[in-house]
């Protein structure tokens, strides 16, 4: 009986099995890099503002700290985004002709309110506060980047619950002295003040993972 | 597809039943051992319910649940869409985005007021709790709350649901002329030119309709309208009021009088026919007094002389029936005698008259030793007895209330009198026939309809309809546009009280002013600025009319300099202080007897056949509610009858006219019929047969329509609480009734436990009835134990305190976004109640003994559900809670075939879309909890959100929750604190007190799923000569 198959099959077939498992693998990996890719998570995409706000200029050339606009931060969930009056607050003296600014004249003029894009977006399943974790030491640019240095606003991290879960797993690589909590990213932390303690018993951090504290 | 896997199809493999009669049982089909009941109670869902039944075949089926996976498996890759965020350009002082807000309202219902706080989302109102500074509601955790920021008050469903209308969809939009939109100005116009003419002849002809009028605002603009059309007539109608009462006042004192129950200081309660726990001005606070004496501690002794005894003469079932020591059904004219018999009993002397001879026939059915028996027990508790007639009852029996209450000298003890709390008290059936007839004379020349619904509730005989026809000029004021409506020229939208300033007064007669939550969501007009506008006012807003109305009587009454801060303050507590009716101290008048007499000959028409009693329904009230899809869809107390109103009688009734459960009667009224489906109600009146008021409304909006039967029709101002005579044909069809008692049953084991008091006393550390017949739980598993250092959440419920409400089970779906799911979903057992109330019976169908048991995720500490769980969406947390991870869920149901309670929901098919869609009605959910689509389980969560804000307050002050921080929404709503919620590690929580009482137990505890929910046994204190 003549033989059906070439010996060269041999290694095909040897080829194709474990290329296969290496095909699997690939396309397994191609899904949870494209997942984790900024094209998926938008992080460090800046999207486009009625007002290029630069959050540069802001807090690192001016010095306003971060509660002068986020006003709730250390009492609600919401940060809170700052009504028109507190941009005029300033802007009423300050570049009061820049075409730039002008939405923000015309909504203090008509009472529209200006509708911003939201950057940091956790899915309406995950609920999120921002005063808990200022409380326990955890500063802003731990979630948000060094927001100082950011001329156009982007998202730095990408909000994955692995992302999350980081912190929530290990507090004590996060977790630092209340007083540098609004300190900017760019201004070197006080190390003695880091070194000095623990926090996570000073604070009474629990690293919470039940599901039930995000998901309800 | 086809098939039952493991679904028994013979009752054979059916293990137990309780065909015992002195076992407890759920439903007559249980206590018969129906095979086909038990066939139904081992499947979870109705047959057929899991089959496709559109006749797809085979090889489409798999067509689509491949395209179906295909699509679930792309839901994931769906890009997250772009959020906005719209700040204030000014921004509001004290609105903290995602932090509530709390504001002090009320609501006027039945008459009176009853107090709220109205939480706030960014300017939406989404759940109502009750104010415990109003007199009319208990406080939650009292003792705890002195400490905490915010203090809940106790409330009812009406109170609960009322949120959901404020944002119902088919509210009315616009004004209307003849059924064509038209515009306030054009109405304003009319009314104008039609007021000059009448001015001429002092407003003869000018008439005004309204329901109860308590507002002080609204009666001083009365004043005015009388005083600027002296010829002008106010007249109030509402289908369920307190007529009654009042003549029985006027029969007992020759006076008005508003009576005021104070049950928590009566020993023992004699109700005739009075469903004092969920109905009167002050039904909230009756129940907490009535709860607060059934509650029994270890120590035996103190108990015996705390516990109160419950005597309910009715003769139709209700709560406040369902939870008394004893319970004597009789029919509507049997009540009435026995309340005489009792006087008489009790020493009323009556001349011997052939009224006082008639009376004591009627009353053959009573047996001698029950009304012995309470007569001895009221004549012992002098002065700590209470007698309270129900508002069905003829004006004698009240007076005849009142007459006991004074001669055992419960007065003041138990009874209170203050002045009457509505601005004028009056006859509100003779004030309605008044103005019938002098529509039908064509006296009348503009009729002012205030809110009510005279079309569809006015008496059958008075026929409004046709009346309305000799009148010119009608205008309809109401939120809906109703019956009335689409008969009067002009329909005006009303004001939703969240969304419109107004006053009211409690049963006390202490003011409330009414405070909107938001602006308007639709344009309408208030009662205020439809009266002002009859006073030529046109432009005038609520808000400045009530406002000016208590500037004037502020200044004028109060001592403090500025009246602003008076009113600012009555703002924030939600009463306006010193402001209740003044006490009285009316006395019998001296003729009683013979005045009594009197009456007697018109109030006891000699019947015979079946009689029929007309109810308020416990969900839709008079009918105005029947828009609102939680109060429909809500079970109702006792029935648990959803989506409809029956035929509730008896089953030795239902045997003599040899029909079933959902069988269509046709019952016939002085030649009016209607057509309604029979619910057999054991402990029901023999011979008498319930209808409830409120369905068959065809203009009630989309969810109200055609659901139920009208049955006013067959109500006559001869006849309005119960109708003689009634002939009763079966008409050979059937209706489906939408049930859920038989949903999720548990089978034969005993889920309840209950005894005597004085079975408690003989063991009050190890009573008998706590162990009989249940298996102990043996304490083992094989997974290792969990360890709780933290917080320990757990619940006590305590089934003595339990009356049925339903208060909780609204509570819960407004706080967690409960969808409601229509009735052929709920005959499909797929109902998304977190909380339902089980309701169970012990002893004979005639009149059996009832017990309640709230039944919610028990947050088992070895659960069931969640080792089956093959994606971990339903774990356990650090602190015992199970949870539920919908995002998670990919639906398999395992989790709900394992749980032994069934108290799991699944969402079968998106029941949230029309909310979601609905750009108005989405405003009224929770955005503290996620919103579920299909495909997802979900249950009680033990109101997680809640935990996590009280956690965070809590952690940024670096302490502990205290007990009491957390309320759960069904604690927050319970106005008999049946529900305890709290931390189990706290030793000093009230939770772990009632956990350790000896009558503390487990339902199912034998399986050894260690519930952290657990309940108190129901002790009853009934009358040992009466055994």
């Amino acid at each position: 009986m003549p033989q059906i198959f070439h010996p060269s099959m041999n290694t095909i077939s040897r080829a194709t099995i474990f290329g296969a498992v290496f095909i699997i693998g690939f396309i397994g990996w191609l899904m949870g890099a494209v997942v984790r890719s900024p094209y998926a998570t938008s992080a460090g995409v800046i999207k486009e503002q009625p007002v290029p706000f630069s959050h540069e200029h802001h807090v690192a050339e001016c010095g306003i700290d971060c509660r002068y606009c986020h006003t709730s931060v250390e009492d609600s969930s919401f940060a809170g985004i700052p009504p028109t009056q507190t941009c005029m607050n300033c802007h009423r003296e300050l570049w009061t002709e820049s075409p730039i600014l002008e939405p923000v004249r015309a909504s203090y003029r008509t009472g529209e309110p200006l509708v911003w894009n939201r950057v940091h977006d956790v899915p309406d399943f995950a609920f999120f506060d921002h005063s808990i974790h200022i409380r326990k030491g955890v500063s802003c640019a731990t979630c948000h980047g060094a927001v100082d240095r950011m001329p156009l606003m982007h998202r730095e991290a990408t909000l994955h619950m692995e992302w999350c879960l980081e912190c929530h797993r290990q507090p004590e690589r996060f977790v630092g002295p209340r007083e540098l909590v609004f300190a900017s990213a760019a201004s070197p932390a006080d190390e003695s003040k880091v070194a000095q303690s623990n926090w996570i018993e000073a604070y009474h951090v629990q690293s919470k993972t039940d599901c039930s504290v995000c998901h309800r | 597809m086809n098939s039952n896997f493991r679904q028994p199809d013979t009752a054979s493999d059916v293990p137990h039943r309780a065909s015992d009669g002195s076992q407890f049982w759920r439903s007559l089909e249980e206590l018969e051992g129906d095979d086909a009941f038990f066939v139904a109670l081992r499947r979870e869902f109705p047959e057929y319910a899991n089959r496709l039944t559109d006749g797809a075949t085979r090889r489409q089926f798999l067509q689509l649940m491949g395209a179906s996976l295909a699509l679930a498996g792309m839901q994931g890759c769906v890009e997250q869409p772009q959020e906005k965020i719209v700040p204030f350009v000014q921004a509001p002082e004290q609105i903290v985005p995602g932090k509530p807000l709390y504001y002090s309202t009320a609501m006027t219902h039945d008459g009176a007021g009853i107090g709220l706080l109205a939480e706030s989302h960014m300017g939406r109102p989404v759940k109502i709790e009750g104010n415990p500074l109003h007199p009319a509601v208990p406080e939650i955790m009292s003792a705890a709350a002195e400490t905490n920021r915010l203090r809940f008050g106790a409330s009812d469903t009406f109170a609960q649901a009322s949120v959901l209308s404020l944002y119902d969809p088919d509210r009315s939009q616009t004004v209307l002329r003849d059924g064509q939109i038209s515009t306030w100005d054009a109405f304003a116009a009319e009314l104008q030119a039609t007021l000059s003419t009448l001015a001429e002849a002092g407003g003869r002809g000018l008439r005004i309709l309204t329901e109860t009028v308590v507002s002080p605002t609204f009666a001083d603009q009365l004043r005015q309208l009388v005083e600027l059309y002296p010829n002008a007539a106010w007249h109030q109608y509402e289908p369920i009021n307190h007529d009654n009462e009042l003549l029985g006042s006027r029969l007992a004192f020759d006076a008005d009088v508003q009576t005021i129950y104070h049950v928590e200081a009566a020993d023992v309660i004699v109700s005739l026919d009075a469903d004092f726990l969920a109905d009167g001005p002050m039904h909230l606070q009756q129940a907490r007094g009535f709860a607060n004496r059934r509650r029994v501690d270890s120590t035996g002794a103190a108990s015996a002389a705390s516990m109160n005894r419950l005597y309910v003469v009715e003769s139709s079932l209700t709560v406040t029936g369902a939870a008394a020591d004893h319970r004597l059904p009789l029919a509507p004219r049997a009540v009435a005698a026995f309340s005489l018999r009792l006087a008489q009993a009790l020493g009323l002397q009556l001349e011997a008259s052939e009224s006082a001879e008639n009376a004591t026939s009627v009353g053959d059915q009573i047996p001698q030793e029950w009304l012995d028996a309470v007569a001895a027990d009221l004549q012992q508790a002098r002065g700590r007895g209470l007698v309270i007639a129900g508002r069905a009852q003829p004006p004698f029996v009240h007076a005849i209330a009142h007459w006991i209450n004074a001669t055992l000298g419960n007065v003041p003890g138990s009874v209170e009198y203050v002045e009457p709390i509505a601005a004028r008290p009056e006859l509100q059936l003779d004030s309605l026939r008044d103005l019938v007839n002098s529509m039908r004379a064509g006296e009348v020349h503009a009729l002012v309809i205030l809110a009510g619904n005279p079309l569809y509730n006015a008496p059958a005989d008075f026929h409004f309809a046709a009346a309305l026809e000799n009148v010119p000029l009608t205008v309809h004021l109401s939120q809906y546009e109703d019956e009335t409506s689409a008969r009067c020229r002009w329909h005006i939208p009303e004001l939703h009280f969240l969304e419109s300033w107004s006053d009211t007064r409690a049963g006390d007669g202490t003011v409330s002013i009414v405070q909107p939550l938001v602006a308007p969501l639709r344009s309408g007009k208030s009662l205020h600025e439809v009266l002002a506008t009859l006073l030529g006012n046109f432009a005038a807003s609520s808000y400045e009319i009530v406002r000016s109305y208590w500037r004037s009587r502020l200044e004028a009454q109060s001592t403090e300099a500025n009246s602003d801060v008076v009113w600012q303050q009555a703002l924030h507590d939600g009463i306006v202080a010193n402001t209740g009716s003044p006490a009285v101290q009316p006395t019998i008048r001296g003729d009683f007897a013979a005045v009594l007499g009197r009456q007697l000959s018109l109030s006891l028409p000699a019947g015979e056949g079946i009689s029929v009693v007309f109810r308020p329904d416990p969900s839709l009230w008079d009918g105005r509610f029947a828009n609102n899809g939680w109060l429909q869809e809500l079970p109702r107390p006792l029935t648990t009858l959803t989506w409809d109103n029956a035929a509730l009688m008896a089953p030795a009734t239902a045997d003599a006219l040899q029909v079933k459960n959902g069988n269509v009667i046709e019952i016939i009224v002085e030649q009016t019929a209607i057509s309604i489906p029979v619910l057999i109600t054991p402990g029901q009146s023999a011979n008498v047969v319930t209808l409830h008021l409120g369905y068959g409304r065809e203009r009630a909006g989309r969810i109200g329509n055609s659901v139920g039967t009208n049955v006013y029709p067959l109500r006559s101002s001869g006849a309005m609480w119960h109708a003689e005579g009634a002939e009763i044909r079966a008409t050979g069809r059937t209706h489906k009734l939408a049930l859920t008692q038989h949903h999720h049953v548990m089978e034969g084991r005993n889920l309840v436990r209950a005894g005597t008091l004085t079975e408690f006393q003989e063991h009050p550390e190890h009573p008998a009835f706590m162990f009989e017949g249940h298996v102990p739980a043996e304490d083992v598993s094989m997974y290792p134990e969990h360890k709780y250092d933290g917080y320990k959440w757990g619940m006590v419920i305590n089934q003595a305190a339990c009356i049925g409400c339903n208060a909780c089970v609204v509570a819960c779906q407004a706080e967690n976004n409960v969808p409601i799911v229509g009735k052929g979903q709920v005959l499909n057992s797929r109902e998304m109640h977190w909380l339902r109330i089980d309701h169970y019976y012990r002893g004979s169908p005639e009149n059996p003994e009832h017990y309640h048991q709230p039944m919610l995720c028990q947050h088992c500490e070895l659960a069931p559900c969640e080792p089956v769980c093959p994606v971990a969406a339903t774990t356990h947390s650090s602190e015992g809670l199970n949870e539920m991870t919908y995002n998670r869920c990919i639906g398999t149901r395992y989790c709900s075939n394992n749980c032994p309670y069934k108290v799991r929901r699944f969402n079968f098919l998106d029941y949230n879309r029309e909310l979601r869609q609905d750009a108005v009605l989405q405003l009224a959910s929770n955005p503290d909890v996620t919103v579920r689509s299909r495909g997802v389980m979900e249950k009680c969560t033990f109101c997680v959100q809640r935990i996590s804000a009280a956690r965070i307050t809590a952690e940024k002050e670096d302490r502990k929750i205290r007990d009491g921080e957390v309320v759960t929404a069904c604690q927050a709503a319970c106005p008999t604190e049946a529900i305890v919620f709290g931390d189990l590690n706290d030793a000093g929580s009230r939770v772990r007190q009632e956990s350790a009482s000896a009558l503390n137990y487990s339902v199912l505890g034998e399986l050894n799923t260690r519930p952290r929910t657990t309940y108190l046994a129901v002790v009853r204190n009934p009358n040992p000569a009466l055994r």
